[in-house]
């Protein structure tokens, strides 16, 4: 990729941290992630359609392979939800499990070669693609501020408009009225604070993971003769274990943000 | 445009990690498939294997029952014959009860007619003794007449 490498790193490295958008200035409204959008809808769309056709297809007697695996998926979900949730579960259990199968897959995304998308839209004369959508911000914000909206509108089906002010002004330090802008500040920076985290937590580290992965890729063009194969195999090497260690990042990432994703919306249903 | 070093490198990385996917994580999932799959079918088998036993039981409940009501009426039917012959022993015995004593009464009404006809006929004996020694004036001896008195006893 670069002649000299250090300065190619960097290039190389920047190259892949950019996002395919076809605003000229990469910023602004209009600086649209195409590249993010696209792999997560057709990841979102294979989602949908291969748990659709094993739905469609599902049988009270002895389950295929394919919807034995949907089955265990779906158990393990309903089973998280069901821990921490003690109601109607028919619209938190399919938000979970969209939201564990969805942050899964494109985490997975992170396993794929770092190069191969871009030099495969490379070809159709598209400069800059980022393979992973939860490595960038717009798409974990996207998600996390859907769950807060969720959170807003179950706290006031839960508890009604004025009860649920009223929560907010009155807990969790009393009812006096001098305490009422302490309680409702505070609970401001917890509600607010939820969004956020569950977003950076899940961008932070799909981010660092794929920079790991650039910096391992800088390896295989880092150095020229004995000393360079010597880069380049250590460069495998590491690129193959950082890829073992993340397959339980992808994992435990999805996991994390389903099942908080669920407390977050039981909380809302919860009175304090 | 080729593929460069560093995509050839990662294409290497990822062969790796598809290998390890497919030997050391993929047969963990499909155990576990596998598991439900097996777990699944021996609880439908479980299922099926009760419903028959359930019908089996069924079919024997209701032949025993069939044999049941079988001895049932045959015990009636029995007890009947039993009290039937009891009723006809029972009558047996009183018909021959009630001869027997018809014949004894009738017995003892001939004998007590029979005393009373004798002694019906010693009384006109005497009256008739009576009569005489009035007539004659009297005294009969009766020893002396005893015979002839006897024989007009006989005759009344």
């Amino acid at each position: 990729m670069a002649s000299e490498p250090q300065g190619g790193l960097t290039e190389y490295i920047q190259h892949h941290l950019t996002h395919l958008t076809p605003h000229a200035s990469k910023s602004g409204f209009w600086a649209v992630h195409v590249d993010s959008i696209t792999v997560s809808l057709a990841l979102g769309a294979l989602f949908c359609l291969l748990f659709w056709l094993k739905a469609r297809k599902a049988t009270a007697g002895v389950p295929s392979k394919g919807q034995a695996f949907v089955e265990i998926v779906l158990e393990f979900v309903d089973g998280q939800v069901k821990d921490v949730f003690h109601g109607d579960r028919r619209f938190l259990g399919p938000l979970a499990l969209t939201v564990f199968v969805w942050v899964f897959l494109m985490n997975a995304m992170d396993l794929l070669p770092v190069d191969l998308l871009p030099w495969i839209t490379e070809k159709f004369g598209v400069g800059h693609f980022r393979a992973v959508p939860t490595a960038d911000t717009s798409m974990t914000f996207a998600m996390s501020i859907t769950v807060f909206v969720l959170i807003i509108f179950y706290s006031f089906k839960a508890k009604g408009f004025s009860g649920y002010m009223s929560e907010m002004f009155t807990a969790p330090f009393g009812k006096h009225p001098l305490l009422w802008l302490p309680n409702f500040a505070l609970n401001l920076v917890e509600l607010l604070s939820k969004p956020v985290s569950l977003a950076m937590r899940l961008f932070g580290n799909m981010y660092a993971g794929e920079l790991v992965f650039m910096l391992i890729a800088g390896l295989f063009s880092a150095g020229a003769g004995l000393a360079g194969w010597a880069l380049y195999g250590a460069g495998i090497i590491g690129y193959t274990v950082w890829g073992l260690f993340h397959i339980l990042i992808i994992g435990i990432q999805a996991f994390i943000f389903m099942v908080l994703t669920i407390v977050y919306i039981s909380m809302a249903h919860d009175h304090h | 445009m080729l593929p460069n070093g560093t995509l050839i490198g990662e294409m290497i990385s990822f062969a790796i990690l598809i290998w390890f996917c497919v030997h050391f994580i993929w047969p963990h999932i499909n155990k576990a498939i596998e598991d439900r799959q097996i777990k699944i079918a021996e609880g439908l088998n479980a299922a099926e294997r009760a419903h028959a036993e359930l019908k089996d039981a069924d079919h024997k409940v209701a032949a025993e029952i069939k044999v049941a009501r079988q001895q049932a009426s045959e015990i009636i039917d029995k007890a009947q014959q039993q009290a039937n012959q009891i009723i006809d022993k029972a009558r047996g015995e009183a018909v021959t009860e009630i001869n027997r004593l018809k014949a004894s009464a009738q017995d003892d009404i001939a004998s007590m007619a029979q005393r009373a006809r004798d002694q019906l006929r010693e009384q006109v004996g005497a009256l008739a003794v009576q009569g005489a020694s009035k007539i004659v004036q009297r005294e009969v001896d009766a020893s002396t007449h005893k015979a002839l008195l006897d024989q007009l006893a006989a005759e009344i």
